[in-house]
Order: C-alpha cells, then structure tokens, then sequence
C-alpha cells in the first residue's frame, strides 16, 4: 500500500537562489498526482526534495516538513538513503545500468538492502517487478541479456521495474515519458494507472493531456519570472483543474495561452 | 569550396599524424633489430664472450643471461602497480565522489605535479630516505608474513632490494594511474549515478554500481600506462637496487635481481661494440614485453566487456540503434536529439 505525504510550508534553496516558495500540500495515498507548470517553476524542485535527491546538487537546501505518513523525512536522524527506500524515483530518461543483465538491474536496488537473497526468492522477485512493469512478456526469454539493449520505453519500464522491486510507499516520476515516443509513452501511463493500487504516484509532466489521462488530482506550479521562486498556484481535483480553474494564471497555462 | 579545401587539410594532418606515429614505433623496432642482430647471427664466440662478462662467467647463451632480468624486471613492476592501483583509485575516488571542490582542485593539482617530478629525483629519495630507514619495516613484515615465499628469505641491510624498489616505483607511477582514473571518475553520467542513490545506495554502493563499471575499460588503460612506466624505468632501480642475476622470489633479500634498463644503463660505459648489441638485444626483450603486457590487457578488458557487455560495446550498440531509428521516424529523431549527453538537471 501507498502512504500519503504532506508537505508543509517548504521552501527550497539552491545555495542563496531561493527556487521554491512556501509550497503547502497533501499527495493523497495511492493517488497519482500531476505536478504541472512552465519550465523554471519549480515543480521538479519540489519532486526532488520528496526524497531528498535534491541533495545530490551542493548547496541545495530547505525549510519546512516534508511527512511521509506523519514522519518528517527531514528529521535530523533521519538518512537520506532510508528516505530514498521508501520513496523511489524514476528519470526523464531511462538509466538502466549499462553493465548489468535485464535481471540485474531489477535487483540492482533489492541487491543493496538484502545481499544473501536466495535465487528462487530473487526470479520470484523479479518476474513480479517486470510483470508490474508491464515487460514481463517482452523480456522473459532473455533476462540475461543486457538492459540497455532494450528500445527506450522498455529500458524506461525497466527503471520502473528496478524502482518497485524494492517495494516502496511513494514512486516520484520526473517527465517518464520526455524521452519516449508517442507508443512507448502510452505503454508507461497505461502502467502508471496500474501501479497507484500499490504505490503513491506523482508525476512531473510538461504535457497537459498527459497529466489530464493520468492524474487524480492535478498541481499548477508557477513563476514570476527567471530569478523569482516557483510557488504552487492552486491544486485540485484533475478535472477540476482543467474544466473549471480557481485561479486566472492556470486558466491561461491550461488553455495554452502562455508557457 | 573554400571550406571544403581546409577539411581536406585537417583530414590529411590527422592521418599524417597517426601514420607518424605508426612510423617512430616501426623504426624504434627496426632499429633495435638492426643492432641487436650480431648477437644472434653475428661472431658467435664474440658474442658469447661479451655475455660471459656480464654475467661474471656463468653463462654463454642469451636467453640464459637475459632470463632473470626479465623477471627481475616483471617482478618490480607488478608489485609497484599492485601496490599503486589501489591507492591511485582511492585518491581518484576521493578528488572525483568526496572531497570538497576546492580541496579536490588543489589535489589535482598536486598529483600532476607529481607525474612532472624526474626520476632521479625519485632514486635520490629511495637511496637516501627510503634504504637507511625502511630495514626495520621490512623486518617486521619478514617475521609476520615470512611464510609466504614473497616476503621470506634473509631480510638485507641496508635494503637495496626489489621491495625498496617496487615502492619508489609505485611512488612513480601513482600519479598517472590518479590522474587518468580521476578524468575517468569525474564523466560518470550523473544519471547512472542518480540511478543507484534513488534506490537507496549509500555513497559508496552508489561508487560500486555506477562509478566503477563505468570506468573498468579507463583503469585498466591507465594501469597499463603505469605499468609501462614502472617496466621502462632505470635511474630509480639503478640508485637503489643491488643487483643480481637470479629468478629469487625474495623482495627483501639484495643481490638477487635485476630489471633490464637499469641493467642497460649499468653495463652500457664499459661496453665494447659486442656487448652493445647485446644490451640492445635485451633492450628488444623488454620492448617486446611492453607490447605483451598491453596486449594482453586488451584482451582482458576486450573479453570482459563482450562478456557482461562493459561500456564500449553497449555504447556502440546504443549508439547504433539511435543512429537507426533517427533514419527510421520521426518520433525516434526527437527523442535521440533531447537524449544527447543530458546528464539529468539539478532541478527547475
């Protein structure tokens, strides 16, 4: 099961830049929630600090809570690479492990927490991981082969399968779908839907419709402009979002007018 | 027209430039052959007279004469690369994955100065700092470890032993080895490295699953050029190693070994034209060791990475699927020309 995340008054900062503003919310449970807005304001920024990636950037920094089911995942005991266990994350472009098999990169993440798996637990594991991942078919018969020589919606669905082997409450997709072409990107959202029965979702995506054919609920982040931190606009409901916005700015972003 | 001349231009001085080189190695080899020969098809009894003096009378037959230097020469090298690699990639680890920015510079910085000291400065060091003071480390590890045949045997005082040597030699060739690992470190693509911490990998679980399958292929080359270094090396050996003609085992016992170019180097003021050539022919082994050793490392890294397909091959399979789907549509071209060395972002 997915475990629901508040995050409450977070400011983020890279170095003195202040990137993101104030942002309030609650990424419900085994939803999947679209993190929408223009480029600079601020949504991938956000996604990162979820858990915690953005420390991977020197000088990056915030303010605020972040719960993961009531506990802040920046409390001073708390590690970063156990966040990360519990908060998994997929890139805008699949990053399978170029030396490792099919196989190995599925228990790449599993490998780290659990060294003495035995095999029969481990081909368990991993026709569980591909088969959530919807490659189950298209790879059995070779998953000794090696990850990259897949086409590039099956690596990105690899990465998803890496992601969910170790059984994580939170899944963070960064624009999955960027790098795919029209069929593969299908192939990944239809997944998406699957997934949220299991994991809490939320996506950063620059494509409307997307986040439209996907999301529960939908967040509009924006920005005054270059050198002006992101803040969130208004999050609701999906439909809500794009039928009938509070706010005049994601009136506009959804109807195409700017951004 | 114009520009399609100076393309022209660059394209013939890259291919002259890589014949060059094709060249020098070609006439280095003939020219060690050329002298080398007499030994071989030249005055017999004078050849065999000039290696019976530098080998004090033991031997007459080359292969005989050149056999322990070759090992002495073997010997030295590989224990200075053992002992160098693990260092050289720790220090390249550390500039690359922990240490602060302006740290990492300074000791970058450092390790290049190193490369640029000359190697006599080295010898000066291993005979002055190194022989008076080392006896009693080598002592310890003799009576600790002295089971295994490396580090047994009588331990010599002063030490002017292959151990002594082995490690101004690592000393020497540390500097290379950090430096390309370093270069080699630093281009891991920060997605590969995303990629392990997003699973939940500590800093150096994330080092094991990206950073160093990404740069197997570089640190064997740079092992390679270390260990070319260390096998080629003269001044350093010739100050500190007390030679000997043997195949001993025993890195603390002197008077046992010797490497081929401090051998060149010792006996070539006091040779006649005979023993010249017969230097020169040892000159020819130890160039054809050179080519051995990197040949086989080839091989190694080659079979390796057709194996668990390392970095190179998957490279080219991938870039050759992307250079024919960028033919195949549309769709594929766009997705190729964002994909193009975007290391990830640090956020927006």
């Amino acid at each position: 099961m997915g475990q629901r995340i508040d995050v409450n008054h977070l400011n983020v900062y890279y170095g003195d830049f202040h990137a993101v503003d104030d942002v309030n919310m609650v990424l419900e449970s085994n939803k999947v929630t679209a993190f929408i807005g223009p480029s600079g304001c601020g949504k991938s920024t956000v996604l990162r600090t979820l858990n915690r990636m953005h420390e991977t950037t020197p000088g990056a920094h915030v303010t605020g809570e972040v719960l993961l089911e009531g506990k802040d995942l920046y409390a001073p005991d708390t590690d970063p690479v156990e966040v990360r266990r519990d908060v998994g994350m997929v890139f805008q472009r699949p990053n399978p492990f170029p030396t490792m098999s099919i196989r190995e990169n599925v228990l790449a993440g599993v490998k780290l927490n659990n060294k003495h798996i035995s095999k029969s637990d481990a081909d368990d594991l991993v026709e569980w991981a591909l088969r959530g991942a919807a490659l189950w078919n298209d790879v059995k018969d070779r998953l000794d082969k090696p990850g990259i020589g897949l086409s590039g919606g099956q690596q990105q669905r690899l990465c998803i399968a890496r992601a969910v082997a170790v059984h994580p409450q939170v899944l963070l997709m960064d624009e999955p779908c960027s790098a795919l072409d029209p069929i593969s990107t299908l192939a990944v959202e239809d997944l998406i839907g699957e997934l949220k029965d299991e994991f809490t979702i939320v996506i950063v995506t620059h494509n409307m419709q997307q986040a439209a054919r996907v999301s529960d609920t939908t967040a509009f982040f924006n920005t005054q402009g270059s050198g002006k931190p992101g803040h969130l606009v208004e999050m609701a409901d999906t439909t809500t979002i794009f039928s009938n916005p509070q706010s005049e700015e994601t009136e506009n972003y959804i109807s195409g007018r700017f951004g | 027209m114009k520009k399609f001349s100076a393309d022209k231009l660059f394209k013939w001085c890259a291919v002259g430039a890589g014949v060059l080189i094709l060249a020098v190695l070609a006439a280095v080899a003939v020219f060690l052959l050329i002298q080398a020969s007499p030994v071989f098809i030249g005055d017999r009894d004078a050849a065999a007279h000039s290696i019976s003096s530098f080998t004090g009378g033991s031997t007459t037959n080359f292969f005989v004469f050149v056999g322990p230097l070759i090992f002495g020469t073997i010997l030295a090298s590989a224990l200075a690369l053992f002992l160098a690699f693990f260092v050289a990639v720790g220090i390249a680890l550390f500039i690359s994955h922990y240490a602060p920015k302006r740290l990492a510079s300074v000791l970058s910085y450092i390790v290049d100065l190193l490369a640029a000291i000359p190697s006599v400065v080295y010898g000066l060091w291993g005979a002055f700092v190194l022989v008076p003071h080392t006896y009693p480390v080598w002592k310890v590890i003799n009576s600790v470890l002295g089971w295994i045949p490396l580090f047994g045997g009588p331990v010599s005082n002063p030490p002017r032993t292959i151990a002594t040597v082995s490690i101004v030699l690592a000393v020497m060739i540390l500097p290379i080895i950090t430096s390309m690992a370093r270069d080699i470190f630093v281009q891991t693509p920060l997605l590969q490295q995303e990629a392990a911490l997003a699973l939940g990998a500590t800093k150096w679980e994330m080092i094991k699953l990206a950073v160093l399958p990404f740069g197997t292929n570089g640190l064997v080359s740079a092992s390679m050029l270390g260990l070319g270094r260390a096998l080629g090396e003269t001044m350093a050996v010739l100050m500190i190693l007390s030679p000997g003609s043997t195949y001993g085992i025993h890195i603390f016992t002197a008077s046992r070994n010797q490497t081929i170019a401090a051998n060149i180097a010792a006996q070539f003021p006091e040779a006649d034209s005979m023993g010249v050539s017969t230097l020169i022919a040892t000159g020819l082994v130890l160039f054809v060791i050179t080519f051995a050793v990197n040949y086989i490392a080839r091989r190694i890294t080659h079979r390796s990475s057709s194996k668990k397909n390392g970095m190179i091959a998957s490279v080219m399979a991938w870039s050759t699927r992307k250079f024919s789907s960028r033919n195949a549509n549309h769709s594929a071209v766009s997705k190729s020309d964002t994909g193009d060395n975007n290391n990830g972002k640090a956020g927006e």
